[in-house]
């Protein structure tokens, strides 16, 4: 880390930064800002569900139990595989293998169209099933009162999960171009690593609505 | 390895590069604890359904956060505002909560 001259400059560490350790460190650090921000954004909403959960707990079992578990374990399984895609991705870019990070980075972006197609099935099962709150809401005999709170909760937190998720293949483009033009080195891939940490909270957020919407009422069923 | 690349001749402590075992076994830790809070939820635990759904969660939550998010090999500033988030936001809860989960015994409202 010896200081540089304008001579030796280096293309891969910006003039404000002493070292590439500070330059990675500050990003690091704004970007878990952001996180911890976005861990309040979810946070509210998981507030809202527990709370009207606690009003209306029957709706909330009917509703559990109007959702399928079986696209729901799907896509559990799916974004973990996305994780563990993303993990290696970063790692490639670790060590200066731009083309296998880009290569991993489609891998996620990939399973992440899996994801957004299932869950795109479901909502189209939903509509048919008339369980859209005004949207399309005539729903069956099943039916609990506040039926419609429980959906409510689930398309705003599925929704912004999955649009979350939608931007998120969206700066893998981004990254993975970045990748292949060999932008990335075992000293500055804090541009993946930036990409890993907001997939790996996407895979967080999911960890949590899993159980909260297609578990709950199981044992009841 | 890359001789050619500038980065590597200033800080080649910088990455911290985790065998691909580590990935893989917390890879199959999820995978095993999906499974696990899968069948669990349909054996009837009566209250403690929930509660034991929200313990593996956070047991899931905690191995992408330690390991895949690499926040065991971060330094101290980004610990900071890792804890601080998640320490909000059971300010959040425990406050919150802590008013509507006592309605129903002080007044019987939301009963």
């Amino acid at each position: 880390m010896q200081p540089e001259t304008a001579a030796q400059h280096d293309p891969t560490l910006a003039h404000h930064f002493e070292s590439h350790r500070q330059q990675h460190e500050a990003s690091l650090v704004g970007m878990w800002a952001f996180l911890a921000q976005e861990v309040m954004f979810f946070g509210g909403m998981f507030l809202a569900y527990t709370v009207y959960r606690h009003l209306h707990p029957e709706a909330f079992v009917v509703g559990s139990l109007t959702l399928d578990p079986v696209y729901g374990t799907i896509n559990t399984a799916v974004l973990i595989v996305s994780s563990l895609t993303m993990a290696l991705a970063v790692r490639s870019a670790q060590l200066g293998r731009g083309k296998q990070a880009a290569l991993w980075i489609g891998g996620t972006a990939l399973a992440a169209g899996i994801f957004l197609v299932i869950k795109g099935v479901e909502y189209s099962h939903k509509y048919h099933d008339g369980l859209i709150p005004n949207f399309a809401w005539h729903p069956s005999e099943t039916s609990a009162p506040s039926l419609e709170i429980f959906y409510s909760f689930y398309f705003v937190l599925t929704g912004t999960h999955a649009l979350h998720m939608i931007v998120g293949v969206a700066l893998m483009a981004v990254v993975a171009i970045r990748a292949l033009r060999g932008r990335y080195g075992p000293s500055n891939y804090i541009g993946v690593e930036v990409l890993g940490l907001y997939w790996h909270f996407v895979d967080l957020v999911w960890i949590f609505l899993f159980p909260l919407f297609y578990l709950l009422g199981r044992h009841l069923g | 390895m890359n001789e050619h690349n500038p980065a590597l001749r200033h800080d080649p402590e910088l990455a911290h590069v985790l065998p691909l075992r580590t990935y893989l076994g917390v890879f199959a830790l999820l995978l095993v604890l999906t499974g696990v809070t899968t069948g669990i939820a349909y054996i009837d635990l009566g209250v403690l359904n929930t509660p034991i759904a929200l313990s593996i969660a956070s047991v899931k939550a905690l191995s992408v956060i330690l390991v895949f998010m690499h926040v065991k090999f971060s330094g101290k500033l980004v610990w900071l505002f890792v804890i601080g988030g998640f320490a909000w936001l059971l300010i959040l809860f425990s406050f919150s909560l802590s008013d509507y989960y006592t309605r129903s015994v002080i007044s019987g409202w939301g009963g």
